[in-house]
């Protein structure tokens, strides 16, 4: 795994470089979205042969709707904290409520 | 939203092929999607690097803002910690590994499945796009009862990209910008988070 870490430090610092050519940088942003399209079909097809996910589908539903619940809670909790003693009076000025 | 619809058809897709196992042997080989992978992670990279507009951004902001995506870490952790005990089959570590997507569900699912399995890997998928639907719907009202940072903290690394319309739209522009940093600060902690606490903690 650590050379996947690798790997990512060394695509930014390649983009450093490629940053002067928008072309290059709109082929690298579609190649990213293939790539993840076949990944996902990949875990898509590991998955359909995986019998005990498919019968625990239902499951691992409900898990991932408790683990999301408390991820949203804790961070919208902690910075309603934030913004109530550091930043409520910083953007006021440019701040409209009107929706 | 359309990128997530394209990306869950993809993924049903294959799932469906995989229960009919009407596969050609090569697709069935796993090795394959490590270098996938690979290469994944290269190009994030670049596309992080060669993005100009947000590390200009880094140049012009006060110290603070830096407390905002350790804000969504420390919240994230701790709300899914807490909500951990309602899920006795997974293990702690399991659970903050799911969070740590910070709804970046497509690299982190492929990281989890990587490190610890499919069964996991398919609950960080599901976990993480959840939780950037559930920005897209609910910034409107949340802005309203927790502040003009409550969709930069649902949103967490979305923020920078697919959730950041309707942040910028319900807490107003000048908060965009602090959703964009926030966003590409968690998109590139999301693998070395991961990584960190399936392998060490």
């Amino acid at each position: 795994m650590i050379i996947v870490l690798l790997l990512m430090v060394a695509g930014i610092l390649t983009g450093f470089v490629i940053n002067r050519f928008p072309l290059a940088i709109k082929i690298n942003d579609k190649l990213i979205s293939w790539a993840i399209y076949v990944l996902l079909f990949l875990l898509g097809i590991s998955v359909g042969l995986n019998k005990t996910i498919i019968q625990n589908l239902d499951k691992i539903g409900v898990q991932a709707l408790i683990i999301t619940t408390g991820a949203i809670s804790g961070s919208v909790f902690a910075l309603w904290i934030l913004y109530r003693f550091l930043f409520r009076e910083e953007n006021n000025e440019g701040g409209t409520n009107e929706k | 939203m359309k990128n997530s619809l394209i990306i869950l058809a993809f993924f049903a897709t294959g799932v469906i092929l995989g229960i009919s196992k009407n596969l050609p042997d090569l697709m069935m080989q796993d090795d394959f999607s490590m270098y996938a992978l690979y290469v994944l992670m290269f190009l994030v990279g670049i596309g992080i690097g060669a993005d100009r507009k947000s590390w200009s951004i880094l140049r012009t902001m006060k110290i603070k803002i830096i407390l905002i995506p350790i804000g969504v870490i420390v919240g994230t952790f701790s709300g899914a910690a807490l909500f951990s005990v309602l899920i006795p089959d997974l293990r702690l570590k399991e659970v903050l590994a799911v969070s740590a997507g910070f709804g970046y569900y497509s690299l982190s699912s492929l990281f989890i499945t990587e490190l610890s399995g499919e069964m996991l890997g398919v609950v960080a998928l599901l976990s993480n796009i959840l939780r950037e639907i559930f920005t897209l719907l609910a910034t409107p009202l949340l802005v309203i009862y927790f502040g003009k940072l409550a969709g930069i903290a649902s949103g967490g690394a979305t923020s920078m990209d697919t959730t950041l319309p309707v942040i910028s739209r319900y807490s107003g522009k000048e908060w965009s910008i602090i959703a964009v940093f926030s966003g590409v600060i968690l998109t590139i902690l999301v693998p070395f988070l991961v990584t960190f606490i399936l392998k060490y903690f």
